[in-house]
């Protein structure tokens, strides 16, 4: 029965159901092709990596009580951003000039999330109006940088962060999985996490204890911009081109849904980064499995609502109890007098 | 009183928590048109009895019933239809709201569908003036002090027509003049036949108030008494289980104490220190191993001068010196860096981070300290959180439970190891004994004691002069935003000597 009771239960159910419908739908599930992994699970693998960039950043931000509107911004500027100076390039394979244009956009993208940041915790404007601004700015400003035209580039080393492969693995998701194990080390490994966590459980009391809140607040806004500047790395690669106008376009939304499958309170406080990750698995997994099972294009969305929908009420003690409780309300009886 | 039937009665009440048998077992009798107090330490299960008869929590066996009929209390709601109304310890309702919104949220009079404004206004305003209180009702509640909100949370509470009136500790932020209006509301709803039941731990309050008691002690019934049967010994004893020697060894120690302190180096030295519309300037010295108490009613600025001394609030004037070195306050962060501590009389929402388990909550500062980069080993963490769970006898016992479980007075005690761990020069301690029973009382003050005996010097604020007085080597008088005067603890000066202080400004 603790099992059941485990928050992360009801998302893994669902997800477990999704893969087994996969399963039976996809032809390629999971094969070795030409040396590497393929089929829907490793597109799902793949697809997911800017996702699960974007919430892990989001998560940091939403433990200390705030939110990030701009993270779609921040990854179309980005890409916009790499994909400006690769197609200046003399040599667009050459891999080291690719590696300095990725730490130039990776620099921006933490330079914005500064922005954020510095709104947030020194100007002390409301996150979510803090971040709006950014998130309209922002993809005004990745339209200057492309003069409003989609810059293509042929760039080897570039396009690798898309849609390589190392070890038969795509390269987009090991990025993913690194960022993951590094953030669960930075907060678990270190003081920060329990620091997060209490900025967000009260940021007065956290003050009074001598906490440099204002500090770790615009941390993880920084570190939200770097891991969201990332995935526009990362989905620019993939589609070999920067395209300002639908790089990230509301990945915010999916990115917040993540972070609260994952059992992480939008109030802040606690969180949790592996249920994000699988959050934002589950969430990747949906949105290949409505165009899989062949739903009507105009049906997706709300089908994906649906699914959404019956995942958070399964989330809630509340409703289970509602839902289930004519059923069992006696062997649960039982089981309180046991106790 | 015996001839009536009573309007409510629990037998056998059960509640159990995981790991925890809050309620074994335990009867409770409430009759119409008696004031009723629930005596017990933190934690003997008054507030879970509390919470069960307003339908916060289910209850696990036993019966319920009111006016004779058995009834299943499955919410607030529910509770306030069956009569019982409650006005919680910390007030609960919505600051932001007017205070007429505040008495009639949720049953706002409306004709058509539409709140009839006016009307709501002229009830409330009838409503106050029964209970002696003149207000602007449709000002928000926030303008008002927490001593006023508490009265609108009893007007509130007194105009659903109760039968049962639940007063969870509404005397712990009133002063002497409000806690007199309080009571003779009391016993003008008391006449009027409702049955009250009245939390609090001052026992003065309780023996000038109560008709009769009940007392638990770790979720059992230990007894139900008429007032005038017990005296205020006993039913400490009955509430805690063991002699008052703790106390008295107390007072010994204090007096040796006093003598001590000549001679000792200053930690801390103020001179001139205010801001402007929080305190008045003020000088300000304390000594290695000295206690300094203030005093003064709720609002003298007691709070406001100790902040100023944690960086808390930032001072617009003045110097301020920590051992002898002239030094700039700017944050609480600088002020640790000093070895000072401060531990907020806002428990709840200044204090104890409630999602945070008490491990948390008690490595919390020294972590700050040292910065996120160096955590403090777990293996070590457990060391500290045992030891200071053992010495300050925390209870549950349990280092994981999210610290928002445990009662007031043992969340007191986490906010104190927090601090003690960081071992400070100087600890300022702002009315850690509100709210906390007789027992931890005790053990608060002694530890504040052995403190002292130890070479840190504490600022000590509380409200009980007779506290302020057993404790403090120089007691500090605040009146009207305003140090007024500084008194050495000698044998002569006594409670009504400071009283008379704080009623009339300076004295001689």
């Amino acid at each position: 029965m603790t099992i059941l009771k485990n928050r992360l239960f009801w998302p893994s159910l669902i997800l477990a159901i999704l893969l087994g419908i996969n399963m039976f739908t996809s032809q390629q599930f999971l094969m070795i092709q030409d040396g590497h992994l393929f089929g829907t699970l490793i597109d799902i693998l793949r697809g997911s990596a800017p996702l699960i960039l974007v919430a892990l950043g989001m998560t940091l931000v939403i433990a200390t009580g705030g939110i990030d509107l701009s993270v779609g911004s921040v990854m179309a500027i980005s890409g916009a951003v790499a994909c400006l100076l690769i197609s200046e390039l003399g040599d667009q394979n050459s891999v080291g000039s690719v590696l300095l244009i990725i730490g130039i956009a990776i620099g921006a993208s933490l330079l914005l999330g500064l922005w954020n940041g510095v709104l947030v915790a020194a100007v002390g404007i409301q996150p979510i109006i803090a971040t709006l601004i950014l998130m309209v700015a922002g993809r005004g400003v990745a339209q200057l940088i492309t003069e409003g035209q989609i810059i293509n580039v042929r760039s080897e080393p570039y396009a690798t962060l898309g849609s390589g492969f190392f070890l038969a693995v795509p390269v987009a998701f090991l990025i993913a999985a690194a960022a993951v194990v590094l953030t669960i080390l930075l907060t678990r490994r270190t003081a920060l996490g329990l620091l997060l966590e209490s900025v967000g459980g009260s940021p007065t009391a956290s003050r009074l204890a001598g906490i440099g809140a204002r500090r770790i607040t615009i941390m993880v806004y920084v570190v939200a911009g770097g891991l969201a500047g990332l995935a526009g790395l990362i989905y620019s690669a993939n589609i070999r081109s920067a395209d300002s106008i639908s790089a990230g376009s509301l990945i915010e939304l999916d990115a917040i849904l993540a972070v609260v499958i994952g059992g992480t309170a939008l109030i802040g406080g606690r969180f949790s980064v592996a249920g994000t990750v699988l959050g934002a698995i589950l969430i990747q997994t949906l949105t290949v499995t409505v165009v899989a099972i062949d739903i009507r294009p105009e049906a997706n969305l709300l089908f994906k609502a649906v699914v959404v929908v019956a995942l958070c009420l399964s989330q809630s003690p509340d409703f289970r109890a509602k839902v289930f409780g004519r059923f069992k309300s006696r062997p649960a009886a039982r089981e309180v007098a046991a106790a | 009183m015996g001839e009536q039937p009573p309007v409510l009665e629990m037998t056998g009440i059960r509640k159990v928590f995981p790991g925890v048998v809050a309620l074994d077992g335990v009867d409770f009798r409430l009759f119409p048109g008696e004031i009723h107090a629930l005596m017990g330490e933190n934690g003997a299960g008054k507030s879970t009895l509390i919470k069960t008869l307003t339908g916060v929590y289910e209850i696990d066996g036993g019966e319920i019933k009111l006016g004779g009929a058995p009834v299943r209390i499955s919410g607030p709601l529910q509770a306030q239809q069956a009569g019982v109304s409650t006005v919680y310890q910390e007030v609960n309702l919505c600051t932001n709201l007017s205070v007429a919104e505040n008495i009639f949220i949720g049953r706002e009079p409306r004709k058509f569908g539409k709140i009839q404004w006016g009307k709501m206004r002229r009830r409330a305003a009838e409503l106050l003036a029964r209970l002696e209180l003149d207000l602007d009702v449709s000002a928000p509640l926030d303008t008002y002090s927490l001593a006023i909100q508490q009265m609108v949370a009893i007007a509130r509470a007194v105009d659903i027509e109760a039968r049962v009136l639940i007063l969870d500790e509404p005397t712990s932020s009133l002063d002497a003049s409000e806690v007199e209006q309080l009571f003779r509301v009391m016993r003008r709803l008391k006449e009027s036949g409702v049955a009250i039941l009245f939390v609090s731990h001052f026992l003065d309050q309780i023996y000038e108030i109560s008709d009769r008691l009940t007392v638990l002690r770790n979720g059992q019934l230990i007894g139900e008494h008429k007032i005038e049967e017990l005296s205020q010994v006993q039913l400490v004893e009955k509430m805690i289980g063991k002699e008052l020697a703790a106390l008295e060894d107390l007072e010994d120690k204090a007096q040796s104490n006093r003598e001590r302190a000549a001679g000792a180096q200053p930690v801390l030295e103020a001179k001139g220190l205010g801001r402007t519309g929080a305190i008045a300037p003020y000088d300000l010295t304390i000594h290695e191993g000295e206690v300094v108490g203030l005093a003064g009613l709720l609002g003298s600025g007691r709070t406001e001068l100790a902040r100023l001394l944690f960086g808390a609030d930032k001072p617009d004037q003045g110097e301020l010196k920590v051992a002898g070195k002239p030094v700039n306050l700017r944050s609480p962060q600088v002020a640790m860096k000093h070895g000072i501590a401060f531990s907020s009389e806002n428990r709840r929402t200044e204090g104890i981070i409630g999602d945070l388990s008490v491990r948390e909550n008690i490595i919390l500062a020294l972590q700050a300290s040292r910065g996120w980069t160096r955590p403090i080993p777990r293996k070590k963490q457990d060391e500290i959180v045992d030891k200071y769970i053992k010495a300050l006898q925390i209870r549950p016992a349990d280092p994981e439970r999210p610290v928002r479980n445990l009662s007031g007075g043992n969340q007191q005690k986490v906010l104190l190891a927090r601090w003690l761990i960081t071992e400070p020069k100087l600890l300022i301690i702002d009315e850690p004994t509100r709210g906390i029973d007789v027992g931890a009382k005790a053990e608060i003050q002694k530890l504040v004691a052995e403190l002292s005996d130890g070479g840190m010097a504490v600022l000590f604020v509380s409200a009980e002069l007779e506290e302020v007085l057993r404790l403090s080597h120089q007691i500090l008088v605040l009146r009207d935003r305003r140090l007024v005067e500084k008194l050495e603890n000698t044998a002569d000066v006594d409670a009504d000597r400071i009283m008379q202080t704080i009623a009339s400004g300076a004295t001689s």
